[in-house]
């Protein structure tokens, strides 16, 4: 609770220097979770963080196990592994990359709501890259990739650069962005067929799907970025406490930028996936809503909403959560109004779970 | 009470005015807000003749009057320092509810009624979540969202015209000098400005949004007035759904899709922080009507493209955040 507090006075924004200082000697003194993997006990936490997401995908997985027949058969069609495993591996890719981003932004204590728009805009640039202006698929693909960073780039200026609101700063590209989309592809679903393009959401390597190995990708390199450099522990001191960071020498403007960078990068890849599943860009429906799932995912994956840490484990396992629940209601037959329903008492549930006040509530009792 | 001289009446009147704050610097996002309004009239009414007939003035309201009704609900959450993203698909649950009551044979107004009942009392069963167990609203609503569109989908996937005497009269008067859908949104907002400003209730939601903390030591009872923010939020996005059904005389589950991000985005352009804690019915109705006057223009200016709505509206949305923010940073180092 006191914790909830602080936060929430610092994000306030209107404390003085010395109120920061005993918030520091407080932050000392309470928490020493912010150390990287440098003892066991922190490593134990951080797969503590992910926990919650894990029992979640346990859960799902024990019932599939006993009520869907046939849901761990793996077989192997010319060549290519196939299964209802896989295929939930194979959609939820998105939503992990997604939620990849979210989780970094989340731990900032900011929010980024634009990244389904980011989405629309990177298809929209690589399809019309590819199909209008005869650009090969590698320059449609840094095309992509360039304009997610921008996008990062320009959320990241608002936030750390001219100090908006995080949900604010990211409303204008949520607004603005399917209309840029739109202006990029003049309003048409452009189409491509071109073999490089198509093989990223549509290829296997060595049997597998080419999204899970791009998601893997992800959450490899973001590990390695994130714990195996200093900018997760800059991450998290960022988002925990923002004058204390700063006081204790982090660049916390450059750290909330890159954030929203990476965040951004990753949203141009979901893009690319989405827009070469169907092998065209649909300004007005890719990624649609997918912001909010992505948000769901990093938080039932242990990242804290008001920031200051995140499980990008934890994160990828949400967003498997996610598309494993509506893999498991369509196997189900149950009809896909009905799984909106399933998903808001999901939603819910999550909360609850990860509620500070729900756990005081229960102890009470 | 003794009967002053006319003359100090006067000059309580406007220290009342300071006092409500209509005079003082907060009102600068307001006043720009009001400024770009009138500035984008005037060039409005310059550059393309015939803008200020009233017919145009009509379109403006008829156009805009179920956003704006989305929006004075909206102006509560925000103002109190929350946010509600269920009302898009709220208002396609109400829409399909009181298309599918009467198709089975019910009056409309009793159809009416459960709509509104449903979207009261939906919204505040989210504010109790949000309250109880300190959920974040952003995450609830998320979750109401999902609910209402799932039931309305469920309920009907197709759109069901409404058939009835009764719903078509109503809807007929749509074309007709007073539109039941404009008198709503009038009634509305002037319900809302006399609420937010001068009653109890009003003062506690700015209360709450300024700082939980700060309002529950004043003696808020912050449980109650989170409560009831959310289901006036509620309330008016379950009207906009009846208003959406007299307008197209069917009721149809997608409808309301994205009113969540427009509603936001003309409370935030009305000058209303989305931090909560500040903010003015008159600068959300100026908001939605700086929304439907880019929409009437920009057909005019051979601007058929709908893209570069939501491109412009962005824009004015981070034109707007920024002046917030620079006044914010202003006086905080004052």
């Amino acid at each position: 609770m006191r914790d909830t507090e602080r936060g929430k006075s610092l994000r306030g924004g209107r404390d003085g220097s010395d109120e920061a200082a005993t918030e520091w000697r407080g932050t000392r003194g309470a928490r020493t979770s912010h150390v990287p993997y440098d003892s066991a006990l922190a490593a134990l936490r951080a797969i503590g963080r992910a926990a919650p997401a894990a029992a979640a995908v346990g859960l799902l997985l024990a019932f599939n196990a006993a009520f869907t027949p046939g849901f761990f058969d793996l077989t192997i069609v010319d060549g290519r592994l196939a299964g209802s495993l896989v295929d939930v591996l194979n959609r939820g890719a998105i939503v992990a990359l997604l939620a990849l981003g979210m989780a970094l932004v989340i731990a900032t204590g900011g929010v980024d709501l634009s990244v389904g728009a980011v989405m629309a805009i990177a298809g929209a640039a690589a399809a019309t890259l590819a199909a209008q202006h005869g650009a090969g698929a590698w320059a449609a693909i840094a095309g992509a990739l360039a304009v997610g960073t921008a996008a990062g780039a320009f959320n990241g200026a608002l936030v750390a650069g001219a100090g908006v609101q995080p949900i604010v700063a990211t409303l204008v590209l949520m607004v603005a962005g399917r209309g840029a989309a739109q202006l990029l592809t003049g309003g048409q679903i452009v189409t491509f067929n071109d073999p490089v393009l198509n093989f990223i959401d549509g290829g296997f390597v060595a049997g597998v799907p080419m999204p899970v190995l791009i998601g893997a990708g992800a959450l490899a390199l973001g590990l390695s970025l994130t714990r195996g450099t200093a900018l997760g522990l800059f991450i998290e001191a960022t988002g925990d406490n923002e004058r204390a960071a700063r006081l204790a020498g982090v660049r916390v403007r450059t750290v909330k930028a890159s954030a929203y960078m990476l965040c951004g990068v990753a949203a141009a890849v979901a893009g690319l996936l989405a827009a070469s599943d169907i092998r065209a860009a649909d300004a007005n429906n890719a990624g649609l809503y997918l912001e909010l799932d992505a948000i769901l995912a990093a938080v039932l994956g242990g990242t804290a909403l008001r920031g200051g840490r995140f499980s990008l484990v934890g994160a990828v396992l949400g967003a498997l959560f996610i598309q494993g629940l509506t893999t498991t209601l369509y196997l189900h037959d149950v009809s896909p109004n009905a799984t909106l329903a399933v998903k808001a008492a999901a939603v819910l549930a999550v909360c609850l779970a990860v509620s500070e006040r729900v756990r005081v509530w229960v102890w009470r009792k | 009470m003794v009967q002053r001289p006319a003359r100090f009446r006067f000059l309580r009147a406007l220290r009342v005015l300071r006092v409500q704050g209509l005079l003082s610097p907060q009102d600068v996002p307001l006043a720009a807000t009001v400024g770009v309004l009138l500035a984008l009239f005037a060039a409005c009414a310059i550059a393309f003749p015939g803008f200020l007939s009233p017919g145009v003035a009509r379109n403006l309201l008829v156009g805009n009057a179920v956003l704006g009704l989305v929006c004075v609900g909206m102006t509560f959450v925000i103002i109190s320092g929350g946010i509600d993203l269920s009302v898009g698909a709220a208002i396609g649950f109400s829409g399909i509810l009181v298309a599918s009551l009467v198709q089975q044979g019910w009056h409309p107004l009793p159809a009416f009624g459960s709509a509104l009942a449903i979207g009261t009392t939906g919204g505040a069963a989210m504010g109790t979540l949000i309250h109880r167990f300190a959920l974040p609203p952003f995450l609830v609503t998320l979750a109401g969202m999902f609910l209402y569109r799932g039931s309305a989908l469920m309920v009907s996937e197709r759109s069901i015209t409404i058939r009835h005497p009764f719903h078509r009269t109503l809807a007929e008067w749509g074309s007709g000098p007073v539109p039941p859908a404009v008198v709503m949104f009038v009634v509305a907002a002037a319900a809302g400005f006399v609420v937010a400003r001068w009653t109890r209730f009003g003062r506690d939601v700015y209360a709450l949004g300024g700082g939980e903390e700060s309002a529950r030591l004043m003696g808020v009872r912050v449980a109650g007035v989170k409560v009831r923010v959310y289901a006036i939020s509620g309330l008016c996005a379950a009207l906009a759904g009846v208003a959406m059904t007299l307008a197209t005389g069917a009721g149809n589950a997608t409808a309301g899709h994205l009113a969540e991000l427009d509603a936001i985005a003309a409370v935030v352009i009305g000058g209303t922080p989305l931090s909560g804690g500040a903010g003015s019915m008159v600068g959300t109705v100026a908001g939605v009507l700086i929304f439907g006057l880019i929409q009437e223009a920009m057909p005019r200016a051979g601007v058929t493209n709908s893209w570069w709505f939501r491109i412009a509206v962005g824009g004015l949305l981070l034109g707007f955040v920024l002046l917030q923010r620079g006044l914010e940073g202003r006086r905080g180092r004052s």
